[in-house]
């Protein structure tokens, strides 16, 4: 159990954000595994791939350039193989309407993206923690909703 | 088995439920988990005590020792476990019973309906009838596409 990690993909075309997460993820207790893409295309080859390892969670972001976040969501909903993946969707929007509709089309995770470092490393500490239990206890994965 | 053999096949187990645990340790920390979602899930469990005195008594450790490890190994406390736990309860509840969100609360002994509200909004962060709506929707669409 110690040495087990939670595999993590992040997408995002911002190098910011992205810096910000890999470093978030590095300081948390849970030992993770992180992999980033720089654009929704770019992931999907990846996913598509026979080699691909389906992470435990996914972090996709709404605007991304070539692929939306949510062009993304909705083909790996329609996947078999990826269909299992936790998606976290974050943007910086927080419109109700916005939230309830990638929530209907299958994520299971809504970030309002944080304004400093500090909350952002709260924020991933709660999703992975919350996403390890569902991992590690088998709970059922299609009532998993979480917004922070 | 090789490392990752073993991770391969403790991911198939953990489909249908099981883990294996390596430690003696790890066999308390499961079965620390095992009398809580007992307790939760099996309403014929009547729990007249509070959780840790009925932890304690059920496994013969200290609830001081029971917590620190249940820490140590999870990464989470069992506090947070039992409320994990019982939102997972009301959740199944809400999608496949009639029973609304006061019978739930009574049916997992909260002190009000007010309570499981707050508690299920500050765990998953929307509304418990936000929720039933999201998930209703989503298996209308799952209809619609299967039609």
């Amino acid at each position: 159990m110690h040495t087990d990690y939670i595999h993590i993909i992040l997408a995002d075309d911002d190098e910011d954000d992205i810096l910000f997460f890999t470093d978030a993820f590095d300081e948390l207790k849970i030992n993770t595994k992180v992999n980033t893409f720089k654009d929704g295309e770019e992931l999907m080859n990846y996913l598509n791939t026979d080699k691909a390892v389906m992470p435990e969670v996914l972090f996709l972001d709404l605007n991304m350039p070539k692929k939306t976040g949510l062009e993304c969501l909705s083909e790996i909903k329609a996947n078999d193989k990826m269909s299992g993946i936790a998606i976290a969707i974050y943007s910086t929007s927080a419109s109700e309407e916005d939230i309830e509709k990638t929530f209907v089309l299958g994520a299971n995770i809504y970030i309002k993206k944080p304004a400093d470092f500090k909350n952002l490393k709260k924020v991933l500490s709660e999703v992975v923690s919350i996403n390890w239990q569902y991992h590690t206890n088998s709970l059922n994965k299609d009532n998993f909703l979480l917004r922070v | 088995m090789t490392p990752e053999e073993s991770i391969a096949l403790n991911d198939s187990l953990n489909d249908y439920g099981i883990e294996i645990v390596e430690s003696q340790k790890g066999i308390l920390v499961q079965k620390i988990k095992d009398v809580i979602i007992d307790m939760v899930f099996n309403e014929e469990t009547n729990v007249n005590v509070k959780s840790s005195v009925y932890l304690s008594e059920k496994l013969g450790h200290s609830y001081g020792y029971l917590s620190n490890l249940f820490s140590e190994i999870t990464y989470s406390s069992i506090e947070n476990f039992i409320i994990i736990q019982k939102i997972e309860y009301s959740k199944q509840l809400l999608l496949n019973t009639d029973l609304n969100l006061t019978e739930i609360a009574f049916r997992l002994n909260y002190s009000s309906v007010a309570h499981l509200s707050t508690q299920f909004k500050n765990t998953t962060g929307i509304t418990p009838s936000a929720f039933q709506r999201i998930i209703f929707k989503r298996r209308k669409i799952a209809q619609q596409k299967t039609n």
